[in-house]
């Protein structure tokens, strides 16, 4: 709601990622105004998009916190939520190779934590069952377990689909938008600042991840420090000869999951991530030693990884923090501000259940949730033309001929479903947009041949000249302009 | 599903598409038509507007555009019909049927008594060869900084370093330059030029435009849009000397490291493809593992010279049409070997014949002068040529007559005493 | 002045030597055959190039390639470059029709290579 210049909301948000999203339409189930506000040009968050696309079952996490009530309790969440949102997701289960000795020894610790953490279905397999579910294993498999409920997803699509629903369910989203300030007044949030103007507010909630330090300063409650921990990943062609069916893991150290590989949803494998401790936060590259160890640690487990194969490689920031830990915090000296911290490796899977957790809590510190009678709880993605049937190709083609017209060769994807993916409420406007909501760019010539197309289709739709079209956020535009 | 026949089906109106779509008509195909992905004719030469194409097949040097024009009006004349917009989606070799798409059929099958794949390729990207560094706009692969100048009126940007010294690399950076753009290098990791010596002169010498041979990127920078691009020096091996890193601004990085047969509908329909081109294995006629198929062009193996490629699309043209008629033989094959320095043949088979000649196009594995090649079937040689002059950039050739072929031929490239 | 060629001419790539002042050749050397030589001289006395680019069709986002019909002054390309960015040409346009008669008043037309 806008008066006079102003905006005018019950919660704010900050941080448009799996977790604010999640926050976002658990909380748009009731009567209360929402507004959600990012830095970036689309939803999706900064981690939320670069990450191993695991659903965890948190068989490993530490025992008794928050992370492990959390993971453990978002797991079951998914089978229904991925019907009512229309996500890509598949319970692959993992299988946790013991290839040396020492390692086999550690099972039944691993599986003890995992009674701890309560995630009891979880059962050793022998050498024998392994290679029958796995052939490409390591032949000097000794044993291991296998977490049947580990499961793959397409992260983009599942934040668009909360952040979609949220939207349809009321909730405001303010992208290309920075918080610059938040205003209290006798020890109750009062308003958010930001580059888009001021929003007078109750609550707040900070879901800023990476820069979720520099929000908690603004209220003077930055007692850590975010740490960014950054991971490498490789992505492999469909088409390469070694594969896995299940999300093959390493048996986990203190500071990371491992390495590991693992089938993407959409056919791909997948394959990291590494761990490394950066002094900034802004350091995506990918690096030859980081891509090294990723090989070597994962020929461990799959000695015929064909690397060779691989189409792209990518790099994710883990907004870690220290002091290590998740924390969603709540402040007596300051009403209406929630702080969520050390949300990383498992993030993406806990969003759902941190959306009610953190409705909860609002809830309990004075906030009036009344349940909407009109909540539509179901959102429908964009139509996927390559898998639909003959029949109903032959429908949408005659319905809409620009389904007829294949833009992205290497993943077969129409031009009408770019143009749903535009169009569509909280649509692409981007080239990182488009290509996360319909995948073109996502395939083995990485927008060699539909690169030059989604251009002019973003620069057409959105009614913008070429020099404007970015490949992501503000400053990445695609090329200088037309020559005549 | 929209219904067509015809006798000889041409997936690709490229130059391979085009000549072999010639040639079937000449030879008497009654109906030959051409799936085209594109709006207008003419495949990858639409984009290729600078001149160096025809040298042997017209004793002319035209652009790319006239030359494909030639074969486009041949081919307009002659009666071919063209599906324009329209991408095939699936091609089932054993009936015959390929499945494909457009606005205005919408699902298309085509049923044909022979079919020609002539794809083309696709360009080796950055990930393929994985270029450290950040993933800022503004990285292209030289194809597809082409289409956007050429074709779409898009400038790409305006400080360019380009990767690679093949052809396309080249004459990318000649195409920037005189567009204003200004051309900062290109970086070359072999230490010999990849591309013809003639576009060094007239794309990088005449630009002052500096070529690091031996050369190569090691870090992209920029978070939103590149913002430069590490160089160093490379070893022996190849690997990148660190203590020689500089670092060179500029806002466009273009790639031009390799080009990759297009053969996702090959493999699809169980075709045999070659490990080393990456394209199906055909024999001297182009015809593939299933009779009935025939490939030409880049997406058997990639070419240098277009005439070539005309010289080839003819071939599977006009042994198409023979299919179709049912006037192709078939008779049990020999292969051809590859001997010393030789590091593949096209094509791997071998139909015997009593009577004519094969071309054979070979490349060679290491640059050598002053060689003699030699082919030899029963370990006599059948046809030998010397040749003052080879390298792995440009495409060999020997001719062998087929009435001596009665079992595998090797070729080898040797070293006169 | 001295000059160091690379002949175009055939594969082969001779280095040519050649030594003059702007009018004439003083001496030249490392050709292997006539064309060689002709190449040799004409580089460095009268360097030509063919040059190809593109011209905006009037009313459309479409562009026509366009080539020189003979060789240009090596020296005139940028100039040329420049009365080629801001022709425009209306549709319909066949292949060979003259796009530019006499570029730069170098006697060679700028002419359609395809159609529009």
């Amino acid at each position: 709601m806008i008066i006079n210049g102003i905006y005018k909301t019950d919660v704010v948000i900050i941080g448009a990622g799996a977790v604010g999203c999640a926050i976002a339409r658990e909380l748009s189930k009731y009567q209360i105004q929402v507004m959600v506000v990012d830095k970036n040009e689309d939803v999706g968050g900064d981690a939320s998009k670069s990450n191993s696309a695991i659903i965890h079952t948190g068989y490993d996490a530490s025992p008794g916190t928050l992370e492990s009530q959390l993971v453990v309790a978002a797991n079951p969440m998914y089978p229904e939520l991925v019907k009512e949102l229309d996500v890509p997701f598949k319970q692959t289960g993992a299988i946790l190779p013991a290839i040396t000795q020492e390692q086999f020894e550690q099972l039944p610790a691993i599986k003890a934590k995992a009674f701890l953490n309560r995630v009891y279905d979880i059962e050793y397999l022998t050498k024998e069952q392994i290679i029958a579910m796995e052939p490409n294993i390591n032949p000097e498999v000794k044993g291991g377990l296998h977490i049947p409920r580990e499961s793959i997803i397409d992260p983009f699509i599942l934040v668009q689909a909360l952040a979609e629903n949220a939207n349809e369910n009321g909730v405001d989203f303010l992208l290309n938008t920075k918080v610059t300030g938040i205003q209290t007044e006798d020890g109750k949030i009062k308003a958010v600042e930001t580059t888009a103007g001021i929003i007078e507010t109750g609550y707040v909630i900070n879901a800023a991840a990476l820069y979720c330090d520099e929000i908690a300063a603004m209220v003077g409650k930055a007692d850590y420090k975010v740490v960014a921990r950054r991971g490498q990943f490789y992505i492999l062609d469909k088409n390469t000869s070694c594969k896995v069916e299940h999300i093959v893991l390493p048996i986990p150290t203190k500071i990371t999951k491992g390495k590991l590989m693992c089938p993407t949803i959409h056919g791909n494998m997948l394959v990291g991530p590494t761990a490394e401790d950066l002094d900034n936060k802004t350091d995506k590259s990918v690096t030859t030693d980081g891509l090294e160890s990723i090989v070597k640690d994962v020929q461990r487990l799959i000695p015929n990884v064909n690397i060779r194969d691989t189409i792209t490689q990518y790099s994710g920031l883990r907004p870690n923090r220290n002091p290590e830990g998740l924390h969603v915090d709540v402040y007596d000296d300051l009403e209406g501000y929630v702080n969520l911290s050390g949300v990383r490796s498992t993030g993406l899977t806990l969003s759902v259940s941190m959306g009610v957790y953190v409705a909860q809590l609002l809830k309990e510190h004075g906030c009036d949730l009344v349940y909407k009678e009109d909540f539509k709880k179901t959102r429908k993605g964009i139509r996927i033309f390559h898998e639909m049937t003959a029949r109903e190709q032959e429908e949408i083609i005659k319905e809409n001929p620009r389904y007829g017209n294949i833009v992205c060769r290497c993943e077969t994807i129409t031009e009408g479903e770019i143009l749903d993916a535009i169009h569509r409420p909280l649509g692409a406007r981007s080239m990182d947009a488009v290509k996360r909501r319909v995948r073109a760019g996502m395939g083995r010539c990485q927008g060699g041949f539909c690169g030059p197309k989604v251009l002019e289709i973003l620069s057409k739709e959105l009614n913008i000249p070429v020099e404007e079209v970015n490949k992501n956020v503000a400053g990445s535009y695609m090329v200088s302009g037309k020559m005549r | 599903m929209y219904e067509m026949k015809c006798d000889v089906a041409i997936i690709g109106g490229g130059p391979a598409g085009l000549s072999a779509a010639v040639a079937a008509r000449k030879e008497g195909a009654g109906n030959v038509l051409i799936i085209e992905r594109d709006e207008s004719i003419g495949g990858i030469l639409q984009q290729c507007i600078h001149p160096g194409f025809g040298l042997s097949y017209f004793n002319q040097e035209l652009t790319g555009p006239e030359y494909a024009g030639r074969f486009a009006k041949e081919a307009l004349d002659l009666g071919v019909e063209v599906l324009f917009k329209s991408m095939v989606l699936e091609v089932s070799a054993q009936t015959g049927e390929i499945i494909c798409i457009n606005t205005e059929c919408g699902m298309t099958r085509v049923t044909a008594k022979s079919i020609i794949l002539a794809m083309g390729c696709r360009e080796r990207t950055r990930a393929n060869i994985q270029i450290p560094g950040t993933r800022p706009a503004g990285i292209y692969t030289a194809g597809s900084a082409q289409r956007l100048v050429n074709r779409q009126n898009t400038m790409v940007g305006r400080n360019v370093v380009i990767l690679g010294s093949g052809d396309i690399g080249m004459i990318m950076a000649r195409r920037m330059s005189l567009e204003g753009a200004k051309v900062l290098a290109v970086v070359e990791i072999m230490d010999y030029l990849a591309g013809l010596t003639r576009n060094k002169v007239q794309c990088l010498d005449d630009f002052n435009i500096p070529l690091k041979l031996s050369h190569t990127i090691t870090r992209i920078v920029g978070d939103q849009r590149v913002e430069g691009v590490y160089v160093a020096r490379v070893d022996e091996t190849r690997k990148p000397v660190k203590e020689t890193e500089e670092y060179i601004a500029c806002d466009t990085l273009l790639l031009s490291v390799g080009l990759i047969p297009e053969n996702e509908l090959t493999r699809k329909a169980d075709i045999t493809i070659s490990d080393i081109t990456s394209g199906p294995e055909v024999n001297q006629y182009m015809q593939t593992s299933v009779p009935s198929v025939f490939a030409c062009g880049n997406v058997v193996h990639v070419n240098d010279l277009v005439d070539n490629v005309t010289v080839e699309s003819m071939l599977a043209g006009q042994y198409a049409a023979l299919y179709a008629a049912g006037k192709l033989e078939q008779k049990q094959e020999v292969r051809t070997r590859t001997g010393t320095n030789v590091r593949y043949i096209c094509p791997q088979r071998i139909m015997p014949c009593d009577d004519g000649q094969a071309r054979l196009f070979f490349r060679v594995l290491a640059p050598d002068m002053d060689v003699r090649i030699e082919a030899r079937c029963n370990g006599k040689v059948v046809a030998s040529k010397k040749e003052r002059r080879v390298n792995p950039g440009e495409m060999c050739s020997i001719k062998i007559p087929l009435s001596e072929v009665d079992s595998d031929i090797v070729v080898d490239v040797i070293k006169e005493a | 002045m001295r000059k160091e060629i690379i002949c175009t001419v055939c594969p082969i790539g001779c280095h040519i030597l050649a030594e003059g002042t702007k009018e004439e050749i003083t001496s030249i050397e490392g050709y292997t055959c006539n064309r060689g030589k002709e190449y040799g001289t004409r580089e460095f006395l009268h360097p030509v190039r063919i040059l190809t680019s593109t011209v905006k069709v009037d009313g459309e986002d479409r562009l026509v390639p366009v080539r020189s019909d003979r060789p240009i002054p090596k020296e005139l390309l940028m100039d040329c470059m420049a009365v080629i960015r801001r022709t425009v040409v209306k549709a319909p346009v066949s292949t060979y029709d003259i796009i530019i008669p006499d570029v730069c008043g170098c006697g060679a037309n700028i002419v359609a290579t395809g159609c529009a």
